[in-house]
Formats: C-alpha cells, sequence, structure tokens
C-alpha cells in the first residue's frame, strides 16, 4: 500500500512540477504585462501544489526525502508526470492548449481527491481545487478569445490543438497503481472523469469555433518514466542549481 | 515556559505577527491560525496555509516561532493543517475595513462551486464586482484574476482612472 500509495503521489505531484515549471519559463516573457503575471501566479499555485503532494510522498516512502530532494534529485526516468505536461511552450496558443487540456483534467481529479480517505491528501486537494477553478476560468478564456478572434489567432489555436491532442488520451490510462488507490477510497476514478472531460473541452472547443481533432494516441508511459526528449532538457535546467550547490539552503 | 499561558493569550501574543505582504492584518484576523495546543513544554501553533505556493507562509511560521520564543516560550513548533481548507469568508467585517483602508478592495463572499461547465468558462460567470478604495465609486471592472501575489486580483475604476487590487474570493 505505502508504495503505491507513494508512487500515486509522485504522479499527481510531478503533474504539476513539470507543468509549473514549463509556464515559470514565460516569467518576463509573456505577451501583455496581465498574461505574464497570469502564468508566473498559476506557476506558482502548480509548484506549490507539488511542493505538498511532494512532502507527503516523501514522508509515506519514509526514507527522509524531502520536497526538495524529490524534485532536484531524481532523473527523467523517475518522473511520473504525463507527457503532455513537458511539451515546450511553443507559442501563446500551443501554451494555452496544453494548459486549458491539463486544467480541465487536474478540475476533476482534484474535485474527486477531497473525499480521499487519505485525510492529508484531500486536504491539500481541496486547497488546489479552489485554486484550479480560476485555472480553468483562465486558460477557457483564452480558448475562445484566441479560436474566436482573428484568423490567424484561430489557425494558431488550431493547430496547437491538433499538435497536442494524441498526448491527451495518456491522461486517462488507468494502471494497477490507479485501481488499488481507487479500490482504497484513496484516488480518483480516471474511467469516470473522461466522459466528464470529453463534455467540457468539447463545449469549449465548439463555442471557441475550433474543431475537436480525429482521436490519436502517442505511445504514452510516463507514469513509468518513459518521456518525451523534452522533459531530460527541462530538467537540466530546473535541477542545476540544486545539483551544484547540494545542500545550500536559501 | 510560562504556566500562565492560555490558548488564548497565546492568540493575543499570535496577533502581533503581520501578514508580511499585508501589514495591516495579523495573522489571527486573517484565519490561517487554527489552532493553539499545549504539547509538554511545548507549544504548537496549527496554521493552515491561503494558497497552495504562497511564499510569505514560510516567513510566517518563522515569525511565529520567533515572537513566541521573544515572549518567552522556547519551545514552539508550527503544524500545517490543510482541513477545513482557508477561506476568504472567515475575514471580519472589521479586518475587511482594514484592506480598504490600505488602498485594497475587501473580497466579496465566495461562490460555492456548482460544478462542471458552468462555473469554468467565464463569459458564463458574472465578473466579481468592487468598489474603488480611492474614489469609492462602483464604475469599475475586473481586469485579471492575477495580480501581484496570489491573492489579489486586478481591477480598474472608471470613476478616478486608476488601478487597484482586489482581495480575491477564495
Amino acid at each position: 500500500m505505502s508504495d503505491s500509495l507513494f508512487e500515486y503521489l509522485l504522479r499527481l505531484a510531478d503533474d504539476r512540477l513539470v507543468l509549473g515549471h514549463r509556464l515559470s519559463e514565460w516569467c518576463g516573457h509573456g505577451p501583455i504585462l496581465e498574461e505574464d503575471i497570469a502564468l508566473a501566479n498559476i506557476s506558482l499555485d502548480l509548484i506549490g501544489q507539488a511542493t505538498l503532494m511532494l512532502r507527503l510522498a516523501g514522508e509515506v516512502e519514509g526514507k527522509g526525502r524531502n520536497e526538495d530532494v524529490l524534485a532536484y534529485f531524481r532523473e527523467a526516468v523517475d518522473f511520473r508526470n504525463v507527457q503532455i505536461v513537458e511539451l515546450p511552450n511553443g507559442d501563446y496558443a500551443q501554451t494555452i492548449v496544453r494548459q486549458f487540456l491539463f486544467d480541465v483534467y487536474s478540475y476533476h481529479v482534484l474535485e474527486q481527491l477531497q473525499q480521499s480517505s487519505q485525510l492529508e491528501l484531500a486536504g491539500i486537494a481541496a486547497k488546489g481545487f479552489k485554486e484550479v477553478r480560476y485555472h480553468v476560468r483562465h486558460s477557457s478564456e483564452w480558448m475562445l478569445r484566441m479560436g474566436d478572434g482573428t484568423e490567424e489567432s484561430h489557425a494558431r489555436a488550431q493547430k496547437a490543438l491538433d499538435d497536442i491532442w494524441r498526448f491527451t488520451p495518456e491522461m486517462f490510462v488507468a494502471d494497477a497503481i490507479d485501481d488499488e488507490m481507487l479500490a482504497a477510497g484513496v484516488g480518483s476514478d480516471l474511467r469516470a472523469i473522461k466522459p466528464k472531460w470529453d463534455s467540457v473541452v468539447t463545449d469549449v472547443v465548439t463555442r471557441a469555433t475550433l474543431s475537436i481533432p480525429a482521436d490519436a494516441a502517442m505511445i504514452g508511459g510516463g507514469r513509468k518514466g518513459r518521456h518525451t526528449e523534452y522533459l531530460g532538457h527541462m530538467l537540466s535546467e530546473m535541477q542545476i542549481v540544486a545539483r551544484s550547490h547540494p545542500g545550500a539552503e536559501w | 515556559m510560562q504556566r500562565t499561558a492560555t490558548r488564548e493569550s497565546i492568540m493575543e501574543i499570535l496577533a502581533e505577527v503581520k501578514d508580511p505582504e499585508l501589514p495591516v492584518i495579523d495573522i489571527v484576523e486573517l484565519g490561517i491560525v487554527r489552532d493553539v495546543v499545549f504539547e509538554d513544554d511545548r507549544v504548537r501553533v496549527d496554521v493552515t496555509p491561503t494558497y497552495s505556493g504562497c511564499p510569505a507562509m514560510e516567513v510566517i511560521e518563522r515569525d511565529i516561532v520567533t515572537t513566541l520564543n521573544a515572549h518567552g516560550f522556547g519551545d514552539v513548533r508550527v503544524r500545517t493543517t490543510f482541513l477545513p481548507s482557508w477561506t476568504t469568508d472567515w475575514l471580519s467585517d472589521s479586518t475587511k475595513q482594514k484592506l480598504k483602508d490600505y488602498g485594497i478592495a475587501p473580497p466579496g463572499a465566495v461562490e460555492a462551486s456548482r460544478g462542471g461547465i458552468a462555473e469554468l468558462v467565464t463569459l458564463r460567470r458574472a465578473k466579481p464586482t468592487a468598489e474603488c478604495p480611492y474614489c469609492g465609486s462602483a464604475n469599475t471592472e475586473e481586469r485579471s484574476e492575477f495580480g501581484s501575489t496570489a491573492c489579489k486580483a486586478i481591477h480598474f475604476c472608471n470613476g478616478c482612472h486608476q488601478p487597484f487590487d482586489r482581495f480575491k474570493s477564495l
């Protein structure tokens, strides 16, 4: 049980840590000041959620690894995030589409985890749920603005959707760990979340005058440590300070 | 350890600790101090975070320890709790007035989650309104749900043509 719980917490934490780091790359580069501030805020929320989840994971594991050790001293193959969150930022349409597809997923996952029998996780989820509510508002608003905007913004949003769509099925793959956590009342029910995700995503995409791409799936495996080439490069930047000065505190 | 200490007297001391990002508000009225428990010779203070990634929490935890130390409580432990989740509904009217006097529009009542799409798509949601803390005009608009800190949104006053912060409802 505790091995599976550790693994499960890493999945939740790494999705948010990796996406939070990706968003932080926009800091100082946002298209307008309000968006620069918005992405930095969302990044802070996601990294905050990841911190709490990794701290709990470290306690569950019981080997003395705290959140910093887990964030900065694991290799790419030890990360358990889905691949969609590690994709590069691209243009603003790519960033927003990636964010929207994940936000809607995260909204439903955290909504369910508030009822987790693991009370610390339930508490972290209750906090995160309040935050993801306004994350989805932000990303769905931009989906509408870009899709139903100019010819250029529409084309970019549709291209982003077409490029990223194949990474979405991985979010809903439930394996033995998910089943064990669900049966124990700890985890969320990914099979039940999928139709809810479909319905919200379809609604927003349609209102944005965009088209849902044809179903396609990449070879996933992020939950088992199989990642795109992008993650290693991202981690090298994210981890370099901690690894160059091991034990440093600031 | 002062043997005469009570939960209430510790709370009074903790009211000396201010939120570093909102120096007019103390951490007790902010609602993040959830309990004070005496564990033998140790004082345990339970706090709950405002936002998952709020960088002020670390400073606040340190300030709790140093403030209680200064009042003669040598052994202090700060414990983080998550349930019930912090909400701006815990702010009293007088605390909201302090925010307003400081130039930050206070939060309105928290809108309960209605679940699903109705609350997720912005265009279907009434944007929060706020009175301008400078000129009192109600003719203001929300510019962004994200502001200078996790807890604030950016508004603009059409009356006095100034941007201002609103403490978000959470």
